[in-house]
């Protein structure tokens, strides 16, 4: 079977490409890019005005299968990622059971298999249960899938145990990924601590309690060799110490969120938990850091840090009500929205962001937009619209603070070893 | 008529709102004083105190006056819970409104409360106190008692001394106070300043010693702490010593100083009970002001204004 993307702005910086060009599949496979081609059976897709890129992929996402099928499951979470432009998910072990052994991760990647709109590949648990006790079955999760290990929910609180994690983990060359955050310093903080938290009445979070772990595990992944990569940075100081490791030659990557890129806490207006996550959204000076981060290259992806919440648990009082937002299907046309088309990014800078940094960090099968790599296709209309409306999403849960914007940039194809999983804009069912 | 339609924080009350609630206690103040202490203004309303949180003293307060005014006074209590085993506060908040309450009292562990059963409800809504945000009677009875006890409000120096950071009732009275033109100034050790007592437009300092003779007010704040691994002060002992109010403090002080109190005291630390019993203790008034002062808040919110309030 055959399959001709013709006419659309080709732009994959990994070959050099950004130029108006066609891209022929055959059987799962690109076998040819460049002008003019056509192909004497199959499918033409007309990609004129639309942006051709190599598959993107969101490396922190909560599937929330298995135990809480009710917020998300396998086939929705993918479902809104294909929507979302992404032909690939990183999901956190933080499920019930906790995914940190070898028959967790087989689970997650034979549903995958079954029921997936879009790749899965598991992150393992560092530590059983994520208690950041004992570790987890690291070997054993890495012969099953797993591409990273992580406690993400939560930090590793003891050194000592973060260090022998990364011990254990540089012995495979696998990646720890991050959740910093000590609980000493953040315990009960629903929101940034400073100008909101005052005004509020709430709890804060400071800064300095993500800093500290941040620069802990800097410190770490210089005595241990351990890749390390920073989860969900959000403050402008968190971001400088990463900057300064990497100047040093220190195994450490990062990402940042779309929240925290385009809120801050001046959004925190009214107690609507839409705007609750952890970490908080900070100052308008952190975001903007954030923001010069991924032009100056410190930023190594956008990672959305999906995470799904039945509503009725959401709504609870501002403290009580569980951290986190969905984000899956706003991630791509916020970029574009408030990137691309405000001129700070250019879609190459896009595509490094959001395909071929993260794919180097987590060391997922490379994609690239030239013959014969696997046809993983992200195609985007950067002119349409997407209105936010939380009925309309596929994700399961509808917890956005960006419900009823406008926006633009929608992904309309989305290609995965060269199955349909978006067309027209549509999700296509397996 | 007041500006507003709840009282949920004092950013709903502009300074002529204040000065209208404080005008009409004035004049229910005096019905508190006759042998029949009732007024038939609210008959047939209903007020329900709608509390997630023990108070005896608040809830006490809100019913005398709900009863004084005529209306029809309910207590609910309920239990704040993270979990789906109660009742979520919105779906209590839709119960009460399809029983047809006029007024709604909440009292809520967390911050924000008030301004959910507003979102929710067809009732005014007045916050008895959310967290360690706001408690916006309080302060308005505060008020009151510092009109009263020094005749004026403008250009007081209210000195607010202890746990500023976890206290709602400093919440509300740091911009009560700036409302009206006084001047307020955090006082207490770092630990239990707010991150950012400038946003909040107050003056701070660590040392009681150093701002007392400045001070019209000295509102003591009550210091009560559990047992935890990060606590913020190293005893009791130690905060006595540096920021409680007693005998020789109070001879330091502006003769005409007012010491302040919301009770419930705890006599030995934040104030002795030499000053706690003493003339310039005016913590009986707050008492006595507060029920005045929601009785105005009622009566306001529920549509009366200041003229006919004592008829």
């Amino acid at each position: 079977m055959a399959l001709l993307l013709k006419g659309g702005r080709v732009v994959d910086p990994a070959v050099g490409l950004d130029a108006v060009a066609d891209v022929v599949v055959r059987d799962g496979v690109i076998v040819e890019v460049g002008e003019g081609l056509s192909i004497p059976k199959g499918e033409t897709i007309d990609c004129a005005g639309k942006v051709v890129m190599p598959g993107f992929v969101d490396v922190h996402t909560h599937l929330r299968e298995p135990g809480r099928e009710d917020e998300e499951t396998i086939a929705t979470g993918t479902a809104a990622a294909a929507c979302g432009g992404f032909t690939a998910v990183c999901p956190m072990p933080n499920t019930t059971p906790v995914c940190d052994t070898g028959a967790a991760v087989r689970f997650v990647v034979e549903r995958a298999q079954e029921q997936g709109i879009v790749r899965v590949h598991p992150i393992g648990a560092l530590t059983r249960g994520q208690k950041g006790e004992q570790l987890a079955e690291i070997g054993d999760m890495l012969a099953e899938g797993a591409v990273a290990f992580s406690d993400d929910g939560r930090g590793i609180q003891s050194a000592g145990m973060a260090r022998t994690a990364m011990e254990y983990l540089a012995g495979f060359d696998a990646l720890y990924v991050g959740h910093c955050e000590d609980e000493s310093l953040s315990r009960g903080g629903a929101v940034n601590e400073g100008v909101v938290s005052t005004r509020m009445g709430l709890p804060g979070q400071p800064a300095a309690a993500e800093e500290v772990m941040v620069a802990r595990e800097v410190m770490l992944a210089e005595l241990t060799g351990c890749r390390v990569h920073i989860a969900h940075i959000s403050t402008a100081r968190s971001l400088e110490i990463v900057r300064e490791a990497k100047r040093r030659g220190v195994r450490v990557t990062c990402e940042v969120t779309p929240h925290h890129l385009f809120l801050d806490e001046d959004a925190i207006v009214s107690y609507d938990t839409s705007f609750k996550m952890n970490p908080p959204l900070r100052t308008r000076e952190d975001r903007e850091a954030l923001v010069a981060g991924l032009v100056d290259g410190t930023v190594d992806c956008i990672a959305t840090d999906h995470a799904p919440h039945a509503a009725h648990e959401k709504e609870l009082e501002f403290e009580l009500a569980p951290f986190g937002i969905i984000g899956l299907e706003t991630a791509v046309p916020l970029v574009v929205t408030h990137l691309v088309r405000e001129g700070v990014l250019g879609w190459s800078d896009v595509v490094r962001l959001l395909c071929h940094g993260p794919r180097a960090v987590f060391r997922l099968p490379e994609v690239r937009l030239e013959a014969g790599m696997p046809a993983d296709i992200t195609v985007v209309d950067p002119d349409a619209e997407v209105k936010v409306e939380p009925t309309g999403l596929k994700s399961k849960s509808k917890n956005t603070p960006f419900a009823g914007q406008t926006l633009f940039g929608r992904p309309t194809e989305v290609l995965v070893g060269g199955r349909w999983a978006l067309k027209g804009g549509e999700v296509v069912p397996l | 008529m007041l500006s507003c339609t709840h009282i949920l924080t004092m950013d709903d009350l502009t300074p002529e709102d204040i000065a209208l609630v404080l005008d009409t206690a004035d004049s229910f103040g005096e019905v508190n004083e006759r042998r029949i202490k009732k007024l038939p203004t609210l008959r047939g309303r209903t007020v329900v105190n709608l509390f997630f949180e023990p108070s005896t003293r608040t809830r006490t307060s809100f019913e005398i006056a709900a009863k004084r005014l005529s209306a029809d006074g309910v207590n609910f209590s309920a239990s704040a819970s993270a979990t789906a085993k109660g009742e979520s506060l919105r779906d209590t908040a839709k119960t009460l409104s399809a029983m047809a309450c006029d007024l709604v009292v909440v009292r809520h562990k967390y911050a924000g409360a008030p301004q959910v059963l507003a979102e929710c409800m067809d009732a005014h809504i007045v916050n008895g106190g959310d967290g360690i945000h706001q408690h916006p009677t309080q302060a308005l009875l505060d008020l009151f008692t510092m009109r009263r006890a020094l005749g004026r409000l403008e250009g007081l120096t209210v000195g607010i001394v202890g746990d500023v950071a976890h206290s709602r009732v400093a919440g509300s009275l740091v911009p009560a106070l700036k409302k009206v033109g006084a001047r307020p100034i955090l006082i207490g050790p770092k630990t239990l300043m707010p991150p950012r007592p400038d946003v909040l437009g107050a003056e701070v300092s660590y040392s009681l010693d150093e701002v007392l003779p400045e001070l019209d007010v000295a509102y003591m704040l009550r210091v009560q702490f559990e047992r935890e691994a990060a606590m913020p002060i190293p005893s009791v002992r130690e905060y006595a010593r540096l920021y409680g109010m007693n005998g020789a403090r109070l001879e330091r002080a502006k003769p005409e100083m007012i010491v302040m109190h919301p009770g419930p005291m705890n006599r030995g630390v934040e104030i002795s009970s030499e000053v706690a019993d003493s003339p310039r203790s005016v913590v009986l008034d707050q008492v006595n002001a507060g029920v005045a002062v929601r009785m105005a808040v009622m009566y306001l919110l529920l549509g009366g204004d200041s003229s006919g309030a004592a008829a």
